[in-house]
């Protein structure tokens, strides 16, 4: 039976249980679904608002659709990012003891958790695009297809973050003491609700180097497509950027994060 | 079956060894009992056996496979069951065997019980019956209690049928009755599969019943063998006497030539077979007799006493 299945179709299945096992956590945990749903919500709907009725007729976009957009992104890509981190706390408790001693490849179990977070982000986005179509962010069936892989990308783009983050970090307080350094900034570097063309120059270095600036302006590229020139870099080169840095954060993290789970 | 040369590991920025060079054999089909203080390396070496853990020096191999070079080999002939519990509290109990049936390559996946191979339901049925939870299987693993959870572990780690199954600790925090199960059940796989057991245990009586038991402390080996050498070995048995005139009674063990010490009660050196004699020799009223047959737990207390001394 059972151990003439291929090694690496045990590895795919493997990777799918462990996706699976995700988003069988989030559907039973009614909590975290009602946290996971209200920032996005409240920063759309209470600051984004508020921004446009405020500034909206003294800027030349409409600050309720831009904040949306930055929040999408954000949304997506920190979901995943947090949720591939959280496997240090996983680690230290419950079922993750047990597919740490597993035999599946300690590669099977970094991309089994960034397909499991991105389908956990995925209800977010849902949420999210239909929250904004109440509040009146207009969209066409054409620009809400073109947004779901431009998300599925900014969820992947996210895990790779977590995934590199992941290596650098022993244990879950690590990850709750530089969680403020690494997220929090990015919130503004990023430009989720504020504009980032004309900042300070060190400012701009650091907007550079934060990864969540490019989900961000990815999601706006696909989102502006045609329209106002809201996106800072076009769809292409942010494409670029986000791939290489994939590739970076995925090599540098996975070997980093081997490497540690042994040698402690 | 497991065999360690020289198997070190120490932690970054520790100042000593977690394991210090430890070197043993466990047979096939042995029931083989690691005991030691809280700290003493056992989980360590659990860690290390299970291939989660690198060691810093040495070799270990489990059925001939190197822990390090063929972790994979390693993890797929090994079962264990963790001193924390394992089980994913959002999931219903066949919902964590599954799990572990495809993330150990027995069977493809599936999303759901229904969906899964009619021999798959076929194990997991026939070992959830042996362990009496059969019904429970659907229940979220939250209603169950802290002996269920044990048993679905076992059920569990039993399912890819290890050769080797370690068992960190596995009875603490259960109730006598829970213990008792689990242990009737442990005994009958093991008879039937002639599963190696490797065990680490604060509780003494569990290691009275393996067949080898090494005692370890601050990463070292302290003793090795069955637990009858263990305890002949490294306690004495002596008979603890007093009377009310010491002095007269302490002039008396002296001219008798029995080996004792103590200023009152006197502890006298004779083994089980010449007890009967020395008392019968001793003139002196007694006001206590007193035989100490050492038991494991005392072996265990003096050894572990010693070291840290």
């Amino acid at each position: 039976m059972s151990r003439s299945w291929g090694k690496s179709v045990s590895e795919v299945a493997a990777v799918l249980t462990l996706a699976h096992r995700d988003l069988i956590k989030l559907l039973r945990d009614r909590a975290r679904i009602v946290s996971d749903f209200a920032f996005p919500l409240i920063f759309i709907g209470i600051l984004g608002t508020s921004l446009q009725s405020g500034f909206g007729d003294s800027s030349n976009i409409n600050l309720l659709h831009f904040v949306f957009t930055g929040v999408l992104a954000q949304t997506i890509w920190q979901s995943t990012a947090l949720g591939v981190i959280s496997l240090l706390m996983d680690r230290e408790q419950d079922f993750s003891q047990e597919i740490f001693v597993s035999p599946i490849s300690r590669y099977s179990i970094i991309f089994g958790k960034i397909l499991g977070e991105s389908l956990v982000a995925f209800p977010q986005f849902v949420a999210i695009l239909a929250f904004g179509m109440i509040l009146g962010v207009p969209f066409t069936l054409e620009k809400i297809v073109a947004l779901i892989p431009a998300a599925l990308i900014i969820a992947v783009y996210g895990g790779a973050f977590g995934v590199l983050v992941l290596s650098r970090l022993d244990n879950q307080r690590q990850a709750n003491q530089i969680f403020p350094f690494v997220m929090l900034p990015q919130f503004f570097l990023a430009g989720i609700f504020n504009p980032i063309q004309h900042l300070p120059w060190f400012l701009d270095i650091l907007s550079k180097i934060a990864p969540m600036r490019y989900a961000v302006d990815l999601m706006r590229d696909v989102y502006y497509a045609g329209g106002p020139s809201v996106p800072i870099f076009d769809l292409p080169t942010n494409l670029a950027i986000i791939s290489v840095e994939f590739v970076l954060f995925m090599v540098v993290g996975t070997a980093g994060f081997v490497r540690a789970e042994r040698n402690r | 079956m497991i065999h360690l040369e020289g198997l070190t590991k120490r932690y970054k920025k520790a100042d000593r060894n977690a394991v210090d060079g430890i070197s043993f054999d466990v047979r096939a089909g042995e029931f083989f009992a690691l005991l030691g203080p809280n700290g003493a390396g056992k989980t360590t070496m659990i860690s290390i056996l299970t291939t989660t853990l690198s060691p810093t020096s040495g070799t270990a191999t489990i059925d001939g496979h190197d822990i390090v070079r063929e972790a994979s080999a390693v993890r797929r002939i090994v079962g264990i069951i963790f001193q924390r519990p394992s089980l994913d509290m959002n999931l219903t109990a066949e919902e964590n065997v599954r799990f572990h049936a495809i993330l150990y390559g027995l069977y493809p996946y599936a999303p759901s019980y229904g969906l899964m191979p009619a021999a798959y339901r076929e194990q997991v049925q026939g070992l959830a019956a042996l362990l009496g939870i059969a019904a429970e299987l659907q229940k979220p693993m939250r209603t169950f209690s802290g002996g269920m959870r044990r048993k679905l572990e076992i059920v569990r780690s039993l399912m890819h049928r290890p050769k080797v199954l370690f068992l960190d600790e596995p009875t603490a925090g259960l109730d006598v009755p829970s213990r008792r199960t689990l242990w009737e059940y442990l005994t009958t796989i093991r008879r039937e599969s002639g599963t190696t057991v490797f065990l680490t245990t604060h509780y003494l009586e569990e290691a009275e019943e393996a067949d080898t038991i090494c005692i370890i402390d601050k990463g070292k080996v302290v003793s090795f063998g069955t637990p009858d050498r263990i305890k002949s070995d490294l306690v004495q048995e002596y008979v603890l006497i007093d009377a009310e005139d010491r002095g007269r009674l302490r002039d008396e063990l002296a001219r008798l030539e029995l080996r004792s010490d103590g200023g009152g009660p006197f502890r006298v050196h004779v083994d089980s077979r010449h007890t009967h004699a020395a008392l019968k020799a001793i003139d002196t009223p007694l006001t206590l007799v007193r035989t100490h047959m050492p038991s494991l737990e005392d072996a265990y207390v003096e050894i572990v006493g010693k070291v840290s001394e």
